[in-house]
């Protein structure tokens, strides 16, 4: 079940060398002479180590996908691409600290990655104040407000507001009107109730309550009883990952399927796969990309059979697939430009309209957020093509910048 | 608060003692290896993921449930065997900081082997099919495996009763918890029992996780977060007190699960809060010896 | 323990050891001073500068008096958010937001070790884990002032007034410099308690604490006085990590940070001066060179850890120390 990542896209040979002279503590200096002109590098600090090791080698992968693209299109007038992929240990302090070495030691001209708000949170402090751009390829509400945010932010990954609203404009139609919450006690967690009480406002949506649990709790079953007891017609589960995982595991355990639907705004790919079918089954969630669109969407067929054809037929997996997106529109932009100067990145990234994998997609101008489409989806339980195909799209809700939050509401002036 | 009635109360306290469960399996374990090794084992956490892998491993080469639920306290409490044997027992006589540290370390190689092994990214563990499904127990419907929890560990803590009741084994252990140099003075060969209680505290941990495993799935880290609260049971109940490991048990899982009630956000930090309040009333936590110290 | 100190006391240490203990705080200044310059990464040498004072503080309490506690993190991260929140909400000049941090850490440090001193051993760890869990719940709680979960952002500082220059503080070589110059003077500071009267008060403790209170010391206020101590240091070390990332996670709370200052102090040898730094500097060094080649990393960390439990009790630095010795 392990997987094994090509490592030498991975190694800076200079960190290791130096790395092993640290430990000798001689003193050498390293200048290695690099002839000609030097590669542009895009530093991907993510958490290979971790409980979401696996969606970060997935978006290593992607994103790997979109640099051989640039390199092999003749990349900007002969200058390739190089990624510089850094293991940030889902801790803000690593990834923070892992940021300033790719900015001062490897001269990394942009930043791509994160997974995690307080991760995101922590390298755009960081990118910010030494003016390097950086796309977040995770969902956080907070990095589009006017306190995080800078010219050099961009935010290629969905919002917990966007997510949230596409789902319960979907669910809140079709299977009811009386919503209870189970909410993980986090930023996250609250922005996507935030995101739900919005999207139910405008339909007669009435919210039963709303039970926090504190993030990484592993026993749901104190509070499931209560929910149970409220009779909901929607139970919404706001967490992520592990946590999605159990909840719904014990969900099923105490029979809330017979009488609830189970609702969550993000059901991750690789959750679905790691927790069973059992869990997930009936549920239904929202997500950023499935692969399994290729038959409608042709961008996503040519992504996914690039994505094939480097990685041993592997289809990418939502997270993974904005690894790749995030990294080829920065590296878009400076073709465009035609240049690595960051101002002028920056204003090829704001003009820029793409369809990568997924539809249509632009940065709005005041937040720099992707305006794009979201999936609602649902697990299959029969005509499963292979392995990978677990979840079938039954809506598909089209980009359109008044789903996201306002500029205003985020503080910024128009 | 609206909805509150006698019955959820009633649901609310069966989940907590089905929680607490778990609890007092993990602090039996820390409390008998503690009791008679004077040491904190920091790797609990570990054995009690190895046990749920172990037995993941032997269900999928066409083992079943109930044959797991003996064979993996075996295989793991040999391996508890093992490491006492090799890495534990050169460190006796260094003080009480030594081995905690020690079993710290290993925690980190455990739960790297199994990352390496089974992957980052953990597995789903069905519910035996037998045991799948909820029961009407009076004041509502229960899931029958958490039923079958409370009904294993009580048979686990019956039949440690009467080892270490009626057995001349069981004699030395008691003897040697209260007083290990008497033990030795009268002739008993001590390291051979600790050896053995090792093994049995880390048996008891991997069967505490094979029967968590169906609850929650196994991830590599699915030891870290239990061992701190298995800590608090333990400490609480008293370090080497096994009745105050029961009583400690019980009544963190209902702490939990009464709080999930009112403040549900509070429900990881009040354990901690109990703890800080039960040891600054009663240093030595409900049962544990009173001067107890490095 | 005391057996292997009483037989300790009958050997001679050498010549060179006792001039480096006489000049230890310059020593190690000059160590460094001249660390960054070996150090192709800056931020991982800050990031040793700041750990290693944070296991220097916590070794006060735990090499030196012998309380194993398991609740440092709470004084780091009162330390470190205190500079953050003073800086970011109240607009405070760094100095005073450093001054700010500092005297949290010896703030709490003086609340959690009012209560927990009255308990001894495994107890003691306990209660300081559970009490440094109830910090961090609050401070997570506090979502206004210490951002929760996403940590507090925008802990900016660009450029340094020192006596009329203008030092860039972005600058890596300029940043580690000015948290060197506050861990050297926190080094000094730590010399002169341990040189003095108290210093061997403390020590006296650890080794038999019924004959020290005999002799008619008030073994309880030296225990809070340590812990107050230590908690300065740390709180300096945390307001220093905030200024550092211009952040601060709320993982800087979390009981795991207690264990790396545990597991630092283990390494690098606990009760002797510099052994935390040594520490520091190779637990760091490890997680972040073994990380590049591998994802594995914590299995050779915890080999390491291992093999210094079972082989280098007195931690890589105290065994070179005691290879020192006659």
């Amino acid at each position: 079940m392990t997987s094994k990542t090509p490592r030498s896209t991975t190694l800076n040979r200079r960190s290791l060398i130096a790395g092993g002279a640290a430990i000798a503590a001689a003193p050498f200096s390293f200048h290695t002479a690099r002839a000609q002109e030097p590669t542009i590098k895009i530093g991907f600090p993510v958490p290979l180590t971790g409980p979401y090791g696996a969606e970060a080698q997935d978006q290593v992968r992607a994103a790997e996908v979109a640099i051989a693209e640039f390199n092999a299109g003749g990349g900007l007038g002969g200058r390739k691409a190089e990624l510089l992929v850094r293991d940030d240990k889902l801790n803000p302090g690593e990834a923070a600290t892992r940021a300033l070495e790719l900015i001062e030691n490897d001269k990394a001209n942009f930043i791509v990655g994160s997974l995690s708000a307080a991760v995101q949170l922590a390298i755009n402090n960081v990118t910010k104040q030494r003016g390097v751009i950086f796309n977040s390829i995770s969902q956080s509400d907070a990095i589009n407000e006017v306190a995080d945010f800078s010219k050099y932010t961009f935010h290629e990954a969905l919002t917990p507001h966007l997510t949230a609203g596409a789902v319960g404009r979907y669910a809140f139609s079709k299977f009811g009107k009386k919503v209870a919450f189970l909410t993980a006690d986090y930023a996250y967690g609250h922005e996507m109730v935030r995101g739900f009480q919005e999207a139910g406002k405008g339909m007669g949506v009435e919210v039963l309550g709303d039970i926090r649990h504190p993030i990484g709790a592993t026993d749901f079953s104190t509070l499931l009883p209560r929910l149970q007891s409220m009779k909901p017609d929607i139970l919404v589960i706001n967490n992520f990952g592990r946590d999605q995982q159990i909840a719904l595991k014990q969900a099923t355990d105490f029979g809330l399927k017979k009488t609830t639907k189970i609702v969550v705004p993000i059901m991750l790919f690789t959750g679905r796969q790691s927790a069973g079918l059992a869990a997930f089954d009936g549920v239904v969630g929202g997500t950023s990309y499935y692969w399994g669109i290729e038959d409608q969407l042709p961008s996503a067929k040519s992504f996914n059979d690039q994505f094939r054809k480097m990685h041993g037929g592997r289809v990418p997996s939502d997270y993974g697939a904005m690894g790749y997106a995030g990294v080829r529109t920065v590296l878009q932009a400076v073709k465009n430009a035609g240049t690595v100067d960051t101002d002028k990145v920056i204003t090829a990234l704001e003009g820029l309209k793409y369809d990568y994998y997924k539809g249509p997609q632009y940065f709005r101008k005041c937040d720099h957020q992707s305006v794009q489409s979201v999936m609602i989806i649902e697990c299959k339980t029969k005509d499963m093509r292979n392995e990978a195909d677990v979840f079938q799209v039954v809506a598909n809700e089209a980009p359109n910048e008044a789903n996201l939050r306002s500029c205003e509401a985020l503080g910024h002036k128009a | 608060m609206a909805g509150l009635t006698l019955d959820l109360i009633g649901l609310q306290l069966f989940a907590g003692v089905a929680l607490g469960a778990v609890y007092v399996l993990l602090a039996i374990g820390l409390s008998l290896i503690f009791g008679m090794l004077t040491v904190v084992n920091f790797a609990h956490g570990a054995f009690y993921m190895l046990g749920a892998y172990v037995g993941l491993w032997l269900m999928a080469h066409g083992g079943n449930f109930w044959l797991c639920l003996v064979l993996v306290p075996l295989v793991v409490g040999g391996i508890g065997l093992a490491v006492e044997r090799v890495l534990i027992r050169p460190l006796y006589g260094r003080g009480i900081d030594y081995p905690l540290l020690l079993t710290f370390g290993l925690s980190y190689i455990i739960v790297e082997l199994v990352r390496i092994t089974f992957g980052k990214a953990g597995f789903p563990f069905d519910t035996p099919e037998v045991l799948q499904g909820a029961v009407d127990i009076g004041v509502g419907f229960f899931p029958l495996y958490r039923l079958f929890v409370i009904a294993a560990t009580a048979v686990i803590l019956f039949g440690l009763w009467l080892f270490l009741e009626r057995t001349s084994f069981g004699l030395i252990i008691r003897a040697g918890a209260r007083d290990p140099l008497i033990v030795r003075v009268l002739g008993v060969n001590v390291s051979k029992v600790w050896l053995i209680v090792f093994g049995m505290g880390t048996a008891i941990a991997a069967f505490a996780g094979l029967l968590a495993a169906p609850l929650q799935g196994v991830i590599p880290e699915m030891g870290g977060t239990i061992l701190a609260e298995a800590f608090v049971v333990t400490v609480v109940g008293g370090m080497g007190s096994l009745l105050g490991a029961v009583l400690a048990g019980i009544l963190v899982g209902v702490v939990v699960s009464m709080t999930s009630l009112f403040a549900p956000e509070m429900a990881k930090v009040a354990i901690f809060a109990l703890m800080a309040l039960v040891l600054l009333i009663r240093p030595q936590g409900f049962f544990g010896r009173a001067g107890l110290m490095s | 323990m005391a057996t292997d100190l009483a037989f300790e006391a009958t050997r001679q240490p050498s010549p060179l050891l006792l001039w480096a203990t006489r000049h230890r705080v310059a020593l190690a200044s000059l160590f460094l001073l001249l660390f960054p310059l070996v150090m192709p990464f800056k931020a991982l040498a800050v990031m040793i500068l700041i750990y290693g004072l944070y296991a220097l503080g916590f070794n006060l309490l735990f090499g030196y008096l012998g309380l194993l506690s398991f609740g440092h993190s709470a004084l780091f991260g009162a330390g470190a958010y205190l500079c953050g929140i003073a800086i970011v909400h109240f607009g405070w000049p760094w100095y005073l937001a450093i001054g700010l941090g500092l005297l949290a850490g010896m703030v709490v440090a003086l609340v959690i070790g009012a209560l927990a001193i009255r308990t001894r051993g495994i107890y003691f760890a306990m209660v300081t884990m559970a009490l440094s869990q109830c910090v961090y719940y609050l401070f997570y709680q506090a979502v206004d002032l210490t951002g929760g979960e996403n940590g507090l952002r925008g802990v900016n500082l660009k450029t340094v007034n020192l006596l009329g220059f203008e030092v860039d503080f972005l600058n890596p070589l300029s940043r580690y410099y000015i948290i060197c110059g506050f861990v050297i003077a926190a080094l000094w500071v730590l010399s002169r308690i341990l040189a003095s009267p108290f210093g061997a008060v403390i020590e006296a403790v650890r080794e038999n604490e019924a004959r020290a209170r005999a002799s008619g010391y008030d073994v309880m206020l030296v225990r809070l006085l340590t812990f107050v101590l230590s908690g300065a240091f740390c709180g300096l070390a945390g307001a220093l990590l905030a200024l550092h990332l211009s952040t601060v996670p709320i993982e800087t709370m979390h009981y795991e940070t207690s264990g790396l200052a545990v597991m630092m102090c283990l390494l690098g040898g606990m009760g002797t001066f510099f052994g935390p730094f040594i520490g520091a500097a190779i637990f760091l060094l490890l997680e972040n060179l073994v990380s590049v080649w591998t994802s594995h990393w914590q299995l050779f960390v915890g080999l390491a850890f291992m093999v210094c439990v079972l082989f280098f009790p007195r931690g890589i630095w105290g065994t070179l120390m005691e290879r020192m010795k006659a």
